[in-house]
């Protein structure tokens, strides 16, 4: 049993002038209130001494409320960890270890700032809103609290660098070896393969700004039923061939418009595409207008989502993207191979220490009771919806066409559809696990693989539906920085193999020595 | 720390008589790692604040009920007795039930976490993930005298996992056990 050495410091309280700012800042949210009742009540027998009354009581209970909430709020600058202690009724103790403050920053608003007061905010891993908080402190308190936490943290790390995050690098070169990288005959394949229709939403927004400034009725049905109307005698001179031909043109210029979207997006986002590999990591450039230069330290890559879509599959082509730490995500898009054959990916993966997957990998697949569950379970409200639907028919409520009986056939065919994909595609559902890497490949028309390290998950998670307890099978869970991983259906045996290996990774390696 | 000794599928929670003094409440440490790992009981007082709980949350119901009875719309009892009927199942069965589902198994890197009666979830946290430990007590925790200890992690999933129901003096202790990892695994 360790002694606990919590209490050997002094726990100490943020500054008493702090309530001065919850003070005034508690008056500036009673602004509007005692506007609006001051408004309301300005004819009534209770009058203005009688709000007075209620705005001193308002104020007087805030600063009671603030001042027992400061009294109560501690923060102990331990041996090996900060803690702060807080609640009035209900009690929060949070202890954040010297070993995992990425950072500490001081932050100062207007108001704060003119009693010489600061927040300080101590990041870790965790990220967000679970991050400590310590407000206010006074300048100097806050200061030195960030001296003493990187003083620690040297002491600590004396040889690991500080973790910074993607660092837009500065004009200098750095020399790097291309390792992908996009001509314009690539980009151009890729453009036809990004084919979008968004641009016809962009149009609709447009029109209904013009309808706004222009004061044209674009939503107006007249206006267009007029339009249709006088191009329609047009249209029936033309005849059956001139319809169809019209149609045909039509959908020609749905194609054209749709593949120049792609295209103009594409080369736009991704002229000069360029990936190197530098001492400091991954070096990414790209655009045409606004050039974006990226660098993303290699340790901070979590995993790794090798992707494709429905068509460009069938023609071998994939893109890949990182899974960076959670505060990263936000930021910008970790596309590194946006548009590549597998043998460029490959090389990708390996730079980034990655394995790539192969067919010598031991391949599993969910269980086979899984495989019948989901189907079922799919066709299932197909099935209910066809019964509602006949139901309906059999009431006579669904009638007046003489293709009424025939209803309910069509969610019956979506049914045997759904059952029949979920059948097939089990096949392609599989996950490995090799020595350092753990796969897991789903989709049918357009797979998605995903890589994660072992060693860098945070935790394990096996999650049973009751279905799955009487079924054997369960869901597994993996906590990934940046993303998520879960692996559904798979036997309880090998979810608890997979979840025991895991971990054991995971447990050769503490989270300070991942970076 | 002490090492376990119990091999009966549940060990024993600590007794609250120990509530008292803080230094006597100790981490059962459980040995091994597996599935058929036992699982601590969590504080016996959890299942008396589950309760609290239910009876807190099913008030508006029977009030309600009551209102309605009042009004005669239906026959006698036809509304107070199902309402009543289910409150009682919920204040009596299902915190007991819940109860039994919860558990956790300290080892002596990692804590594993089970919870849940329609869904189960078992979760396992690695000391060496643990980012931040909280202890928090509602009003009615510390009136029972237990808390929950909540460790948060970097990834996405799971970014928080919540072990409630430890006897407070447990739940600190629980900490302390966990920070030392920490310290210990980083150097």
């Amino acid at each position: 049993m360790n002694q606990s050495l919590a209490h050997s410091a002094e726990p100490q309280r943020t500054a008493p002038i702090g309530l001065l700012v919850t003070a005034i800042t508690s008056i500036r949210q009673l602004v509007v209130p005692i506007l609006v009742g001051g408004f309301a009540l300005r004819d009534s027998p209770i009058g203005f001494g009688g709000l007075l009354f209620l705005l001193v009581a308002v104020l007087a209970g805030n600063l009671v409320v603030a001042y027992l909430k400061w009294l109560r709020k501690t923060y102990t600058m331990g041996v090996e960890d900060i803690r702060v202690e807080s609640g009035i009724i209900s009690r929060a103790a949070r202890s954040v270890p010297y070993e995992r403050i990425q950072d500490v920053s001081l932050e100062q608003k207007l108001l704060p700032r003119l009693f010489g007061l600061v927040e300080v905010k101590f990041e870790t891993g965790a990220g967000g809103a679970d991050d400590l908080k310590l407000a206010y402190l006074t300048e100097d308190q806050g200061e030195a609290l960030r001296h003493l936490i990187r003083e620690r943290r040297e002491e600590e790390a004396a040889a690991t660098d500080s973790s910074e995050g993607e660092v837009v690098a500065s004009s200098q070169e750095e020399s790097g070896e291309i390792i992908f990288s996009m001509d314009t005959k690539r980009l151009a394949t890729f453009g036809f393969f990004e084919f979008s229709l968004a641009v016809f939403a962009v149009l609709g927004g447009l029109a209904q700004y013009a309808e706004t400034f222009i004061g044209m009725e674009v939503w107006d049905p007249d206006l267009w039923f007029g339009l249709v109307q006088s191009q329609q005698g047009a249209l029936e001179s033309l005849g059956f061939a001139g319809q169809v031909i019209s149609a045909i043109a039509g959908l020609i210029a749905l194609l054209v418009i749709g593949s120049a979207t792609g295209l103009i997006r594409t080369f736009l986002r991704d002229w000069g595409f360029v990936l190197e590999k530098t001492a400091r990591g991954f070096r990414r450039r790209r655009g045409l207008f606004t050039k974006t230069d990226v660098v993303m330290p290699t340790h901070r890559v979590q995993a790794l989502v090798l992707g494709t879509g429905w068509l460009r599959y069938r023609f071998g082509w994939h893109g890949l993207k990182f899974v960076s730490l959670a505060q990263d995500a936000g930021s910008s898009s970790h596309v590194v191979a946006p548009f590549a054959q597998l043998e460029e990916i490959d090389p990708v993966i390996r730079a980034a220490q990655f394995e790539p997957p192969s067919q010598s990998l031991d391949w599993h697949h969910a269980s086979r009771k899984y495989r019948f569950d989901s189907a079922v379970i799919e066709g299932g409200i197909f099935v209910l919806i066809a019964v509602v639907l006949a139901g309906l028919v059999g009431a006579e409520v669904i009638s007046g066409f003489d293709y009424a009986p025939l209803v309910p056939l069509a969610p019956l065919a979506a049914a045997a559809l759904f059952v029949a994909a979920n059948l097939y595609a089990w096949q392609f559902h599989r996950h490995a696990l090799s020595a350092t890497q753990i796969f897991a490949r789903k989709g049918l028309l357009s797979p998605v693989t995903r890589i994660a390290a072992r060693v860098k998950l945070h935790s394990v998670e096996i999650v049973q539906g009751p279905i799955a307890r009487r079924r054997g099978y369960a869901t597994l869970h993996l906590g990934l920085a940046g993303g998520g991983f879960s692996i559904p259906g798979l036997p309880l045996g090998r979810a608890r193999e997979l979840k025991l290996a895991i971990l054991d990774s995971i447990a050769t390696r503490d989270f300070s020595q991942l970076k | 720390m002490d090492e376990n000794d119990d091999a009966v599928a549940r060990t024993a929670a600590p007794a609250p008589e120990q509530d008292a003094v803080l230094a006597l409440a100790q981490t059962p440490v459980v040995d091994g790692h597996g599935d058929d790992q036992p699982l601590t009981e969590l504080h016996p007082n959890y299942k008396t604040a589950l309760r609290v709980q239910a009876i807190i949350a099913s008030i508006p119901f029977i009030v309600a009920a009551f209102v309605l009875e009042g009004q005669a719309i239906l026959p006698t009892a036809t509304i107070m007795v199902p309402v009543v009927l289910i409150a009682l199942a919920f204040i009596i069965r299902l915190p007991a039930r819940r109860f039994h589902a919860r558990g956790y198994a300290m080892s002596t890197d990692r804590l594993r976490v089970a919870r849940g009666i329609l869904f189960r979830r078992d979760t396992v946290v690695p000391f060496g993930r643990v980012q931040h430990i909280d202890v928090n007590q509602g009003p009615l925790d510390r009136f029972f005298g237990i808390a929950t200890l909540t460790l948060h992690t970097a990834g996405s999933h799971n970014a928080s996992v919540h072990l409630p129901g430890l006897g407070e003096p447990l739940a600190r202790d629980m900490r302390e056990e966990i920070r030392s990892h920490i310290k210990r695994e980083a150097l």
